[in-house]
């Protein structure tokens, strides 16, 4: 196998094991979180408005990690560096 | 497929690449400055206003009431700051509807200025508030061990909050072009107007995001704990409860 196709495979496995992995974990976080916040809710119906907004602001911050995986996992894909560079090599 | 418009070159001359990031940029900017220039040049307080104004008075009041809750202080300084990131944001991510429309905030660079943007106001505003000294004080504030997880905590949040932003507005686009390719017509739009709301959120949340480090460089919390609660009595109350809804 030449070092492109290998290159290519490696990258798409690892992008596919980058969302999969990474997703879990963010998973389990937003769900505790708002399975939190609506028992919080039925609770105290008053201070509805403040908790959703702590909750936003969490669930963004529990979102990044995802986010960041995302990130990665298109970078692999679209606009991985270590093949452009072998395109450019053998371009050359 | 490009996981960013700042390859997408408009116009280029010599040195000058204009890519469809700034020219964007600039459009969502000449829009908000045109329309509040317009909106604003007649601006009257009898019982009937213009119903414009009326939705310029709404923004502004919605964003007066969200800082004011979340930091606990007057919101007169922070609004022009916090209030310019949420709008601008916000309008960049909506007219993502527009055809032809490509949301600068969909590229890395913008969203890094803007976090740079941030970086920089938190001491500016907390030396502002309490001084130099008190505010270096922050940084060795549980032991000066605390000193490198500190400046290491200030850097990683900066940059949090620019990948953030830009990962959930281009992971929708990336999202709608690769649904666009396999089942065309009815899911991609069902994906946009997911898309539409993770915009507005992730703009609410930005522009939160960037209020609650400056209100925790000021520290507002420990001086100005009696305030909140004397405004609490007038009638805020309804529109705290109802804002943070509509944000849903």
């Amino acid at each position: 196998m030449d070092s492109l196709s290998l290159i290519a495979m490696v990258s798409i496995i690892t992008a596919g094991l980058t969302m999969a992995i990474g997703s879990i974990g963010p998973a389990f976080g937003e769900a505790r979180a708002v399975a939190q916040a609506l028992s919080a809710i039925a609770q105290q119906p008053d201070e509805a408005g403040t908790i959703t907004r702590t909750l936003f602001v969490g669930l963004a911050m529990i979102e990044s990690t995802a986010i960041y995986c995302f990130v990665m996992a298109m970078i692999l894909i679209f606009a991985n560096p270590f093949w452009d560079y072998a395109i450019s090599a053998a371009g050359n | 497929m490009n996981i960013t418009p700042d390859s997408i070159i408009l116009w280029e001359w010599e040195f000058l690449h204009i890519n469809a990031t700034i020219a964007f940029t600039w459009g969502v900017m000449a829009l908000l400055v045109g329309g509040s220039w317009l909106i604003t040049r007649r601006l009257t307080s009898v019982a009937e206003i213009p119903r414009w104004q009326n939705l310029l008075e709404v923004i502004v009041t919605g964003m007066r009431d969200q800082i004011r809750e979340v930091s606990h202080q007057q919101p007169g300084l922070y609004l022009p700051f916090v209030g310019t990131l949420f709008l601008f944001i916000v309008s960049a991510n909506l007219l993502a509807i527009v055809p032809g429309f490509i949301a600068p905030t969909g590229s890395l660079s913008t969203t890094t200025a803007l976090a740079i943007s941030v970086f920089v106001a938190v001491p500016l505003f907390g030396i502002a508030h309490e001084g130099l000294g008190s505010y270096l004080k922050h940084y060795i504030q549980p032991t000066p061990l605390m000193l490198p997880f500190n400046i290491i905590g200030e850097l990683s949040r900066t940059i949090a909050l620019a990948v953030r932003l830009y990962g959930n507005i281009m992971s929708g686009s990336i999202i709608i072009g690769i649904l666009l390719s396999l089942t065309p017509f009815f899911f991609p739009v069902v994906m946009q107007l997911l898309g539409l709301i993770t915009g507005a959120i992730q703009a609410y949340i930005f522009a939160i995001l960037s209020m609650v480090y400056i209100a925790s460089a000021t520290a507002a919390q420990h001086t100005n704990q009696t305030k909140p609660d004397k405004f609490r009595q007038t009638p805020i109350p309804q529109n705290t409860q109802k804002n943070p809804t509509k944000e849903k």
